[in-house]
């Protein structure tokens, strides 16, 4: 069947052993407040570069969620890990030291969704009994790389997005080890509807999230209804705003069951963060400080996480390339009903 | 999804807020006027001190250069430039301010991989057809003047 393409669902649902967020201090004065493992201080936090900051947050990261888990870094058989940066240096510096076969991602802003993913498979497959996945992003590192100098004084339009310090784990292990179970996912494809505005991603990810999640529901035969929580990642406002209106004409309407990272993570009234918050941080972290906290205790039941990345790169787009969008979708179950995926 | 290229972008347009002009306009014409009228005052003060117009001219931009470097340094010139917009970027003010913050940013990278190359990744098309501008002029000028005219 064309439409299941991508579309996967786990005879042995891999489970979610343990998770941890770590935030910049303006992440962490945000919505989410004190759900945090740990506050990185400044832009620096005591390091002599933005991209050490970075990795020093992933490490962070990472071994939060193994003692959460209770577990060692020799315990994990393989790592799924990304950032934003050239070479995925906040990963390889940043887990280096940990010593765990590790296959580097490159999925932008929808890495934690894509790392879940994959070691997932390789969980489910039965070739591994624990992988871990782990993603950051950090705004200084990333504005350098990607746009300009921090003191540079430039005028933000209102559709960018604000790239967010912060950087996620998870830990996944065999079917009910944890309390978080993923039920399926959906591999997305490039979809690209020739938006070429750096400053507008949410623009240009919006028809991603639609395509993933379309094929999801088609595929399983679900709707939003379905679902306590319809979660993408970094849409920000504009991007949601685009979401729901096409998922209404689509004929899958959301009805009130979406929320975006990028808008939880940041108060937008308070914060100067314009459209809301982006980069693989954002959504690792709504997910590891919130997100699964709320699937272990019940208050949410069932959760499509759908993390988007703009596949954004200034010299294609100096060349006059748009920029392609990609979400990948995992579907996310507390562990109280043990029912299939579709 | 069922919507061509074209659709998309118009609704993508309209669902993007635009820049609120009824804010930037006045704020960019007031703090531009701000640092322009700043400037005149330093010029007259020059010209008190028995100083050449020419002179003048050039006090005036090293020392509209120069505090714009130390409140770059100081992490207060981008908050300013986030309200003036334009009427920051414009003057003097914003040249200054784009050569200092990439040498500040990327002194990371060492004094000469980073400080000294990157200094100009802003501000350097600036200089480059500010100065064929001003050769193109010269030459035309110069013709100008050899075939007996006077500018």
């Amino acid at each position: 069947m064309k439409n299941k393409r991508g579309v996967i669902c786990f005879k042995n649902p891999p489970s979610i052993l343990g998770y941890a967020a770590v935030a910049g201090d303006m992440e962490a004065n945000g919505p989410l407040k004190g759900k945090f493992d740990k506050v990185f201080q400044g832009d620096m936090d005591g390091e002599k570069s933005f991209e050490k900051a970075e990795s020093k947050m992933q490490l962070f990261a990472a071994k939060q969620a193994l003692k959460k888990a209770g577990l060692s870094p020799d315990e994990i058989d393989i790592a799924f890990a990304g950032d934003l940066l050239n070479q995925c240096i906040g990963t390889n510096y940043g887990l280096r030291e940990l010593n765990i076969p590790f296959a580097g991602i490159y999925g932008a802003c929808s890495t934690m969704a894509e790392s879940i993913l994959i070691g997932s498979v390789f969980v489910s497959s039965g070739y591994v009994s624990k992988s871990i996945a782990v993603t950051s992003s950090h705004f200084c590192a990333s504005e350098r790389q990607f746009r300009f100098p921090l003191e540079y004084g430039g005028q933000r339009p209102l559709t960018a997005q604000w790239t967010a310090t912060a950087a996620g784990a998870v830990v996944l292990g065999k079917q009910n080890e944890g309390k978080v179970n993923v039920k399926a996912a959906c591999v997305g494809e490039i979809i690209d509807y020739q938006i070429k505005d750096m400053n507008n991603m949410g623009a240009a990810m919006a028809p991603a999230a639609v395509n993933t999640i379309t094929k999801f529901f088609k595929s399983t035969k679900t709707q939003a209804e379905d679902y306590d929580m319809i979660l993408t990642g970094d849409l920000g406002q504009v991007g949601s705003a685009i979401l729901s209106q096409i998922m209404d004409k689509e004929g899958y309407p959301l009805k009130g069951k979406h929320s975006d990272c990028g808008l939880l993570l940041f108060d937008r009234q308070r914060q100067d963060v314009h459209s809301g918050g982006s980069g693989c941080g954002c959504s690792a972290a709504v997910l590891c400080a919130d997100v699964l906290k709320r699937l272990e205790t019940g208050k949410l039941k069932r959760v499509l996480f759908i993390a988007t990345g703009a596949l954004m790169s200034p010299t294609a787009n100096q060349q006059g390339e748009s920029i392609p969008g990609v979400a990948h979708l995992i579907f996310l179950e507390g562990n109280i009903g043990h029912g299939n995926c579709d | 999804m069922n919507m061509s290229y074209k659709e998309y972008g118009q609704l993508v347009k309209k669902m993007s807020p635009g820049s609120p002009i009824y804010k930037t306009f006045p704020l960019a014409f007031l703090i531009g006027g701000t640092i322009c009228s700043v400037g005149e005052a330093l010029r007259l003060w020059l010209s008190s001190m028995n100083m050449s117009k020419e002179e003048c001219g050039i006090w005036v931009s090293v020392i509209l250069i120069f505090i714009t470097a130390v409140l770059t340094g100081f992490g207060v010139f981008h908050k300013i430039a986030k309200f003036g917009g334009a009427g920051t970027f414009v003057p003097i003010t914003g040249f200054a301010n784009a050569v200092v913050s990439p040498a500040l940013e990327f002194q990371t990278e060492g004094f000469i991989l980073g400080v000294s190359s990157k200094m100009f990744i802003i501000a350097g098309p600036v200089i480059v057809y500010g100065t064929i501008a001003a050769m193109a002029s010269g030459t035309i000028c110069y013709i100008i003047n050899c075939l007996g005219g006077n500018i």
